[in-house]
């Protein structure tokens, strides 16, 4: 297990940000950890990271006691906070990269090796010279990201990396991130409230709400348990009739005389790809754009669900 | 492969150097402290001959190893009093997830040259002060002004870390911990025999400041004093002590912080 | 003119949200109150008992006065106006129908008198507890005082003023704001008092505005100078008051027109 946590609890004077998490995360595995703005996700990393002292519980990451153990467990994890930099914010990007070897004291060929790498899956070389500073917010993110694994760590901890960016960065970052997975086997907690990021990165997904856990399983589960369907908007070349009856899919609706057509699935039973080869026999397609499931409504689907039952 | 901090210093003088213009600007700037502290001495002495027991010059030795003491400190953890920056920007957060003590992170973060302007300005007027009182050459003499200036800058680094240690309590508090860096320093300037019984203990034995310039300049002028001239030579004991202090704090100071993360 | 009063009650009120931080200063200001004033205590001893006028509690209620003036008053760096120079937030000032240099210094007034009671009486009931306090029995210097004080915090805002200004033709203000708290800490009296300057030193500080931001008020408080000498006092405070607003209100104009031709 790289993550086990049991009964965890952080009270902060009187309000329980996390109120008895207990879960754990086998080696290798890829989980996303949603939850609304102020669910308790960055609290929870904190106390995984050995930033902050539980009130109750136990928390164990790499099989260490994370605020005993915090600079042992900084040399086998990297973590990246979207909104807060771990880069130095005046000099040249490349020198955090130094700076950083020297903090974790790599080997000076092997780490000149690994940022070659980094700078050539993210595109990092075209900004390495330039002042943290004056990095656009989708350039830092990627800087920080290649900061979080230029030591080569076990476990790569995220906490809200696509917020704020554009939807090509976004995408740039998530296949990154998978082809890092593919090639290292590095561990993932990737804390979002983007459904998008889960879809993309995750197999498993742990749901937190008012710092409890509020669902542990896969997209596919999550979205029959509340409904978390995505939805595909296609806008096409002539007017065509209601595209009902496309396999995995249910029909939303038309507009503009069937200009424009909304299509729901399930991440389970359908993907774009399938959805795109089906409506592309009856009708030519212009332009498609998704709609992800809003996490604040799945969440208080969730919610509903469980006070119900 | 070099030492982390070696790596990490390098890399902040480059920083402040690589625009020669504004850090030939900032090292002016500092000797804005020095002409201050000279020009109230000047005045003083232009009414009175002595003060506390010393002349213009003794007293203006005073003044000069203090102020390079503590501008050797104010190089090295000067910047720790903006504490609650770092923890506003989430800085030390980053800090923390590194394998190197916080401390020694903090330290190398910010080593600020420019206050090598001060460091320079107190030296003249020490040296000038030096060939005034005439203390005479002599291996003890010397190693005790070395001693005082290393064992001086390490008291008020001291404070400064002390100092941070209660930001971590009181975030909004810079400036109360501050009064008490800044008030060490000035008091520093001054013979200590000047103040009441209450400060003179506040600034012997609590905030040190004492030892960072009065009694070794008494020891080293043969001036009679409050305590024996041996005292004169105690400045590493006292830094030892204060070091102490400011550890002890610091390491309760961070153990606070990741218990209420705030 | 009730804009003015309501720009006055504003910088009261922006200012009263910073309670705290009057309070750590006042802290501060005490803190180096007890050093300054056993460094002048020391010096009139030295001097068998008195020097220029000053006897030991004089020279004490000196310092306390001086310790607290120093928040209301304003010594030290002032970054507001040059920063919304540097950033071009000044065209919203240009843009009000009000004068911006006026409104500015409304804002100060009622800054000065927010901090009048938690900066000032603090260090002054230290002082009164430590070395005591020689202030005066009638009514009259208080009063007096007060219209020293306001015009104090005037002479001190036209001279931050004027150095703001300065960020519109220089990208760094470091140098000149050193310079500038060099001369407020030495020149207005601060660590020791005008009165025991050499000649030289005293000429170059009547010479200045400084002695009319910290001396002259404290001499009027105190009760050192009265009656014809406290109202002469005044009309110099006056004077270099009228004087810094002109010249900033000119310099102003200048520096707006650079901006408002060459666009920031």
């Amino acid at each position: 297990m790289i993550i086990e946590v049991e009964a965890l609890e952080r009270r902060f004077k009187a309000v329980k940000a996390v109120d008895g998490l207990t879960f754990a995360i086998p080696a290798g595995a890829a989980v996303g950890y949603i939850g609304a703005n102020g669910a308790g996700k960055s609290t929870t990393i904190k106390m995984l990271t050995g930033i902050l002292k539980p009130t109750a519980g136990r928390a164990r990451t790499c099989g260490l006691e994370p605020l005993r153990h915090r600079r042992q467990l900084a040399r086998r994890i990297g973590v990246v906070f979207g909104q807060r930099s771990q880069l130095w914010w005046d000099l040249p990007l490349r020198d955090s990269y130094r700076a950083l070897a020297a903090i974790h004291r790599l080997d000076r060929a092997a780490a000149g090796r690994r940022l070659d790498e980094l700078a050539d899956r993210l595109d990092l070389g075209e900004f390495l010279g330039t002042p943290v500073r004056q990095l656009s917010l989708g350039q830092r993110i990627r800087g920080e990201v290649a900061a979080a694994l230029l030591h080569s760590p076990e476990l790569l901890i995220l906490d809200e990396p696509t917020i704020g960016l554009d939807v090509l960065s976004k995408e740039r970052l998530r296949v990154f991130l998978t082809e890092q997975r593919e090639l290292h086997g590095t561990s993932l907690l990737l804390a979002t409230h983007d459904m998008g990021d889960v879809h993309r990165l995750t197999g498993r997904i742990l749901v937190v709400d008012h710092g409890r856990l509020a669902f542990d399983g896969t997209l596919a589960q999550l979205a029959g348990h509340v409904g978390a369907e995505r939805i595909v908007v296609l806008d096409l070349a002539e007017p065509a009739p209601d595209l009902t009856g496309v396999p995995g899919t249910r029909f939303i609706g038309a507009e503009a005389g069937g200009l424009r057509q909304r299509l729901a699935f399930a991440p389970g039973s359908s993907t774009v790809a399938a959805v795109l080869a089906a409506v592309a026999e009856r009708a030519q397609v212009h332009d498609l754009t998704i709609e992800e499931p809003d996490i604040e409504a799945v969440v208080r689907r969730l919610y509903l669900l469980g006070s119900a039952s | 492969m070099a030492s982390p901090y070696l790596t990490l210093v390098a890399l902040r003088m480059r920083s402040q150097t690589a625009y020669r213009g504004s850090f030939a600007i900032e090292v002016a700037a500092s000797l804005g402290a020095t002409a201050t502290g000279f020009a109230e001495l000047y005045v003083i002495f232009a009414n009175v001959p002595v003060l506390g027991g010393l002349d213009f010059d003794a007293a203006l030795l005073v003044f000069a190893l203090g102020h390079i003491a503590f501008s050797l400190a104010d190089l090295v953890v000067g910047h720790l009093d903006t504490l609650p920056n770092y923890l506003r920007a989430g800085t030390l957060d980053a800090f923390l997830l590194r394998p190197l003590p916080v401390l020694a992170q903090l330290i190398t973060d910010d080593l600020s040259l420019r206050r090598l302007g001060r460091t320079a300005a107190g030296s003249v007027i020490a040296g000038v002060a030096l060939a005034r009182t005439a203390p005479g050459w002599s291996v003890a003499n010397a190693g005790l002004v070395a001693l005082t200036i290393v064992s001086g800058a390490a008291i008020f680094a001291a404070i400064f870390v002390s100092a941070a240690a209660v930001q971590f309590w009181m975030v909004d508090g810079a400036e109360f911990t501050s009064s008490f860096v800044y008030g060490g320093s000035y008091a520093a300037q001054f013979p200590t025999s000047i103040y009441t019984a209450p400060l003179r203990v506040l600034f012997t034995f609590v905030v040190p400041a004492a030892f960072t310039a009065y009694l070794p300049v008494l020891t080293l002028l043969g001036l009679p004093g409050p305590f024996p001239s041996w005292t004169g030579w105690c400045t590493p004991v006292a830094a030892a002590g204060a070091w102490a202090v400011a550890l002890l704090g610091w390491r309760t100071g961070l153990r606070h912080y990741t218990g209420t993360g705030s | 003119m009730p804009v003015w009063g309501t720009l006055v009650g504003l910088g009261f009120r922006r200012w009263s949200a910073y309670r705290t931080a009057a309070f750590a200063g006042a802290f501060t200001n005490t803190v180096f109150g007890l050093i300054r004033a056993a460094v002048v205590l020391a010096t009139v001893g030295v001097a068998g008992g008195t020097l220029a006028g000053y006897d030991a509690r004089s020279v004490a209620t000196y310092v306390w006065l001086g310790q607290a003036l120093i928040g209301p008053v304003h010594l030290g760096a002032w970054t507001d106006l040059a920063q919304r120079i540097r950033t071009g937030d000044i065209a919203v000032d240009l843009a009000r129908p009000v004068d911006p240099m006026l409104a500015y210094l409304a804002a100060d007034l009622g800054r000065a008198a927010f901090l009048f009671l938690p900066r000032g009486l603090p260090p002054l009931a230290v002082g009164a507890f430590v070395t005591g306090l020689s202030l005066p029995a009638t009514p009259l210097p208080y009063l007096l005082g007060l219209v020293s004080a306001v015009l104090a915090v005037g002479v001190s805002f036209g001279c931050r003023w004027l150095l703001s200004l300065s960020a519109f033709w220089l990208l760094d203000l470091r140098g000149p704001t050193t310079l500038y708290l060099v001369l407020t800490a030495v020149l207005t009296g601060l660590a020791v008092p005008v009165h025991w300057f050499p000649p030289w030193l005293a000429t170059l500080a009547d010479a200045t505005p400084f002695p009319s931001m910290l001396q002259a008020p404290i001499d009027i408080l105190s009760g050192r100078i009265t009656g014809g000498a406290a109202v002469a006092g005044l009309g110099v405070q006056a004077a270099w008051l009228a004087g810094l607003l002109a010249a900033g209100s000119l310099i102003f104009r200048f520096g707006a027109r650079r901006l408002v031709v060459q666009g920031g």
